[in-house]
C-alpha cells in the first residue's frame, strides 16, 4: 500500500496521474464486467488486453489530429485515409517478392524500411492535399480531406491496382481482399517459426508462458498483451513529441493561425508554409497509427479505413479536450473503453443475466409486443442491434457534450505554447500595482479560464 | 468598409483617429491630390515609407484613389479621413492583405508593393488592426512572444530535436524579458498571464501596440489606436505613441 501511495503521491495532479486513474477506472470497471460475466482469468486478461489496445490505437490517432486540430486548427477529416497510405505502403514495401501462388508481391524491405516508407508516403500525401487546400477556408479543407480519404480507399480497393508492375516489379494492393501484413516482430520474440499456423515457441516464449499459464493465461494472449505494450510505448514517444512541438515557439505559431491567420501573418510569419509543414508531420504520425493498429493485423483490407474511423477518433478528441495532448491520451482510452467497448460488454450482461427469448427480426414486430405491454422482445431486439445503438449513444454523447462541455474534458488549449516557463521573470516589483485600472479592467478577468468556451 | 465617394469626404480637419505611423506629424488626406503628389515627388533618404499613386478598386468601387504620401523617420505620420475614406484599405494595400490596383510602395528603397503580408512585415513593417485582433486563446505573453522576427524555434526540427533546443530556450528567455519589459512600458505587465479574450477594449489596444513594437519594427503602422477608447485612456495611448517616437 505504501508504494501505491507514494507513487500516486508522486504523481498527484500530474497529467500522467490523470491518464493512469482514468485507464485503472476503466480496468476496474471491464474487471467488474468480467466477473459479471463469469470470465476466468484469462477471459479478463484478454478483455483488458483489447481495451488496452483499442485505448492506445486512439490514443495515438487523437494525439496527430490534435496536432492538426486541436493546435493549427487545420480540420483533416480525412484520417482514415492517411493511415491506410501508412499501412498500405507498409504492406506494400515489405511483402515478399516472390510471395508464391495467390499471393501478393511486393518489394521484400525489412519491416523497419517499410513503417519508414509508410509513415513518409502518408506524409507525402499530406503534403500534396494541403499545397492546394490550405488556401481554402477550414471547412473547405475537411471537405477535400474527407473526399481525399475515400478516393485512397477506393483506390486500394480497386482491381485495377489489385497487381500491377512498376519498372519491372511485381506490386498489388489485393483489392478488396486485402493484403497480408508482415509478421508482427513481437510474434519472433515468442515463436521460431511465426508463419506457420502451429509455432512452436522459442526458449523466451517457453518461458514466458509457462510463467503466465500457470495463471491461466494463454500464449496467444501473452503475445498480444505484448504487442499492446509496444503500443502503449508508441503512445508515449508521440505524447512526448507533440508536447515539444507544442510548447515552442513553432507550436505558438500554430496556435496563432489557429486563432487568427491574419495576425500571424501580419507578424511576419509564413503561415501557410508552417500549416505545410504541420499538415504532413500529423499526417505521418497517423500514417504510423495506421502502421501500428491495422499494420499488425493478418490481413489489411480496404474495408478497415472508412469515413467512420476518422469520426471516432474526432469524438475521442473531442471527448478528451481538443488542444491538449493529455486530453487527447485521456479522450482515447475513454472513448474504447465506455464509447466503444462499454455497449457491448452491457448487453452481454443483460442478455446474460435475463432470458429475453429470440429477438424479432424487425423493430414492428420489436414495438408490436408493447400493445400487450411486454417490453422483453424490444429489449431483446436492441440488444441484438447493440452495435448499431452504439452510433446513437456517440451522437448523444457527442450533443451533450457540445452543450454542456464544448472545450472536452480536460478544457483546451490550456497548454502553454513556449519552451521556457513564461512566468518567472528576474524583477517581480509590481504585484501591488497590479490594479491599475487603465481602461477598466474587465471583470472576467479573475474567472479566467474556467467560464472559456461557453461563449463559443 | 471603405467606399469612396470624394465629395462626402471634406471633413478631415481635426479628426485625430487616423493611423499614425510612429513618427511624424504631417497629416495626409489620401484624397486632397495636389499635397499628396506633391509628397511624392521627392525621396529623400531618411523616408523609411514610401506610397504613391496608390489605387484599390473592388470592382466598380473606388476604395483608395491615387493615395501618395511619404512617412519621414522619426516622426509620427497620421493619416485623417471620415468613416470610409479608405484608410483601413490604404494599411491593407500597404501590408499586402489586399494587392492594390494601381500604385506602388516601397519600404526604405525596395518596393514591396504586392508582397505577401508575413513577408513585408518580415521587412520591418508591421501594422495593428482597427479592431484588435488578439490571439483570445492565448494568453497576453504567448500573443507578445508571437511577435519577434527570427525566431530560432519555429523551426519544426529545431523545436523537436535534442541537441538544439538548448538554444531555442535561450532564445525564448532573453524574449520572455524583452517582453515583461514591453509589457511594462504599455502598464499591462499585471495582465501578463490573463488570456488575451479576457482583456478590455483598451487593453487589447494596448497590447496590440506592444505587440508590434516587439518585432523591432522600422516603421509602425497603428490603425486607428483610439477609437473606442476611453478619455483616460486616449491620453495615455497618445502619450506611448509620443514617448515611442522621442525613444525613436
Amino acid at each position: 500500500m505504501s508504494t501505491a501511495d507514494s507513487l500516486s503521491e508522486r504523481l498527484g495532479n500530474s497529467d500522467v496521474g490523470l491518464i493512469l486513474g482514468v485507464v485503472g477506472g476503466l480496468y476496474l470497471l471491464f474487471i467488474i464486467f468480467g466477473v459479471i460475466l463469469g470470465l476466468d482469468i484469462g477471459g479478463i486478461a484478454s478483455t483488458l488486453q483489447r481495451l488496452t489496445f483499442l485505448a492506445a490505437v486512439y490514443a495515438l490517432l487523437a494525439l496527430a489530429l490534435n496536432l492538426q486540430w486541436g493546435y493549427a486548427g487545420l480540420f483533416n477529416i480525412g484520417v482514415a485515409g492517411f493511415m491506410a497510405v501508412g499501412a498500405y505502403t507498409m504492406a506494400m514495401l515489405t511483402a515478399p517478392v516472390d510471395p508464391g501462388v495467390g499471393g501478393i508481391p511486393g518489394l521484400g524491405l525489412p519491416l523497419w524500411a517499410g513503417v519508414i516508407g509508410g509513415m513518409v508516403a502518408a506524409a507525402l500525401v499530406g503534403g500534396i492535399t494541403a499545397l492546394p487546400a490550405l488556401r481554402l477556408r477550414a471547412d473547405y479543407l475537411a471537405i477535400v480531406t474527407l473526399a481525399l480519404s475515400e478516393i485512397i480507399r477506393l483506390l486500394y480497393n480497386s482491381t485495377t491496382f489489385q497487381s500491377f508492375s512498376i519498372g519491372g516489379r511485381e506490386l498489388g494492393t489485393g483489392g478488396a481482399s486485402g493484403i497480408p501484413g508482415p509478421i508482427n516482430p513481437v510474434r519472433d520474440l515468442y515463436y521460431t517459426d511465426p508463419a506457420s499456423p502451429q509455432p512452436p515457441p522459442t526458449a523466451f516464449g517457453e518461458a514466458m508462458f509457462g510463467f503466465f499459464g500457470g495463471f491461466g493465461i494463454d500464449g496467444p494472449i501473452v503475445v498480444d498483451w505484448t504487442y499492446t505494450l509496444v503500443l502503449v510505448v508508441f503512445v508515449g514517444l508521440f505524447y512526448f513529441l507533440l508536447t515539444r512541438v507544442g510548447n515552442s515557439p513553432f507550436g505558438r505559431v500554430l496556435k496563432a493561425i489557429r486563432e487568427d491567420e491574419i495576425v500571424a501573418s501580419s507578424l511576419g510569419k509564413n503561415t501557410r508554409w508552417f500549416k505545410i509543414k504541420v499538415f504532413m508531420l500529423g499526417c505521418a504520425l497517423m500514417g504510423l497509427a495506421g502502421i501500428l493498429w491495422q499494420g499488425s493485423q493478418a490481413l489489411i483490407t480496404p474495408a478497415l479505413f472508412l469515413p467512420i474511423v476518422t469520426f471516432y477518433v474526432f469524438i475521442a478528441l473531442m471527448v478528451g479536450g481538443s488542444g491538449s495532448n493529455t486530453g487527447s491520451v485521456v479522450g482515447g482510452a475513454l472513448f474504447a473503453g465506455l464509447l466503444f467497448l462499454g455497449p457491448t460488454f452491457v448487453g452481454r450482461i443483460v442478455d446474460s443475466s435475463f432470458t429475453l427469448g429470440n429477438a424479432p427480426s424487425t423493430f414492428t414486430d420489436a414495438i408490436a409486443a408493447l400493445g400487450s405491454l411486454d417490453v422483453t422482445p424490444l429489449i431483446a431486439y436492441a440488444l441484438d442491434s447493440i452495435s448499431t445503438l452504439r452510433f446513437v449513444l456517440l451522437g448523444v454523447v457527442l450533443i451533450i457534450l457540445m452543450q454542456r462541455r464544448p472545450e472536452g474534458l480536460l478544457g483546451h488549449r490550456k497548454e502553454p505554447a513556449a519552451a521556457v516557463d513564461l512566468s518567472r521573470r528576474s524583477v517581480s516589483d509590481d504585484s501591488t500595482e497590479a490594479a491599475r485600472a487603465d481602461g477598466g479592467v474587465s471583470d472576467a478577468s479573475d474567472a479566467a479560464g474556467d467560464e472559456r468556451g461557453e461563449d463559443e | 468598409m471603405s467606399d469612396t465617394d470624394s465629395t462626402t469626404r471634406t471633413d478631415t480637419s481635426n479628426v485625430i483617429e487616423g493611423e499614425d505611423g510612429p513618427d511624424n506629424v504631417d497629416e495626409i488626406d489620401p484624397d486632397d491630390e495636389s499635397e499628396v503628389e506633391r509628397a511624392a515627388r521627392e525621396t529623400p533618404p531618411g523616408r523609411p515609407l514610401r506610397v504613391s499613386n496608390l489605387r484599390k478598386e473592388f470592382g466598380g468601387l473606388t476604395a483608395v484613389d491615387d493615395a501618395s504620401f511619404d512617412v519621414e523617420a522619426g516622426s509620427l505620420t497620421g493619416l485623417i479621413g471620415p468613416n470610409g475614406a479608405g484608410k483601413s484599405t490604404t494599411f491593407d494595400c500597404i501590408t499586402g492583405v489586399h494587392r492594390p490596383t494601381s500604385g506602388s510602395v516601397h519600404l526604405h528603397d525596395e518596393e514591396i508593393t504586392g508582397l505577401k503580408p508575413h513577408e513585408i512585415a518580415d521587412r520591418g513593417l508591421v501594422r495593428t488592426f482597427q479592431i484588435a485582433r488578439e490571439l483570445e486563446e492565448m494568453t497576453v505573453l504567448e500573443n507578445m512572444l508571437l511577435a519577434p522576427r527570427a525566431q530560432r524555434g519555429e523551426s519544426l526540427w529545431r523545436s523537436v530535436l535534442p541537441g538544439a533546443r538548448g538554444a531555442v530556450r535561450d532564445q525564448e528567455r532573453e524574449l520572455r524579458e524583452r517582453a515583461w519589459e514591453t509589457l511594462d512600458f504599455f502598464e499591462i505587465d499585471h495582465l501578463a498571464e490573463e488570456y488575451a479574450g479576457n482583456l478590455s477594449g483598451g487593453q487589447r489596444k494596448l497590447l496590440e501596440m506592444a505587440r508590434a513594437l516587439l518585432t523591432d519594427p522600422e516603421v509602425v503602422l497603428l490603425d486607428e489606436p483610439l477609437a473606442g477608447v476611453n478619455p483616460t485612456l486616449e491620453t495615455k495611448l497618445l502619450d506611448r505613441i509620443h514617448d515611442l517616437r522621442e525613444q525613436g
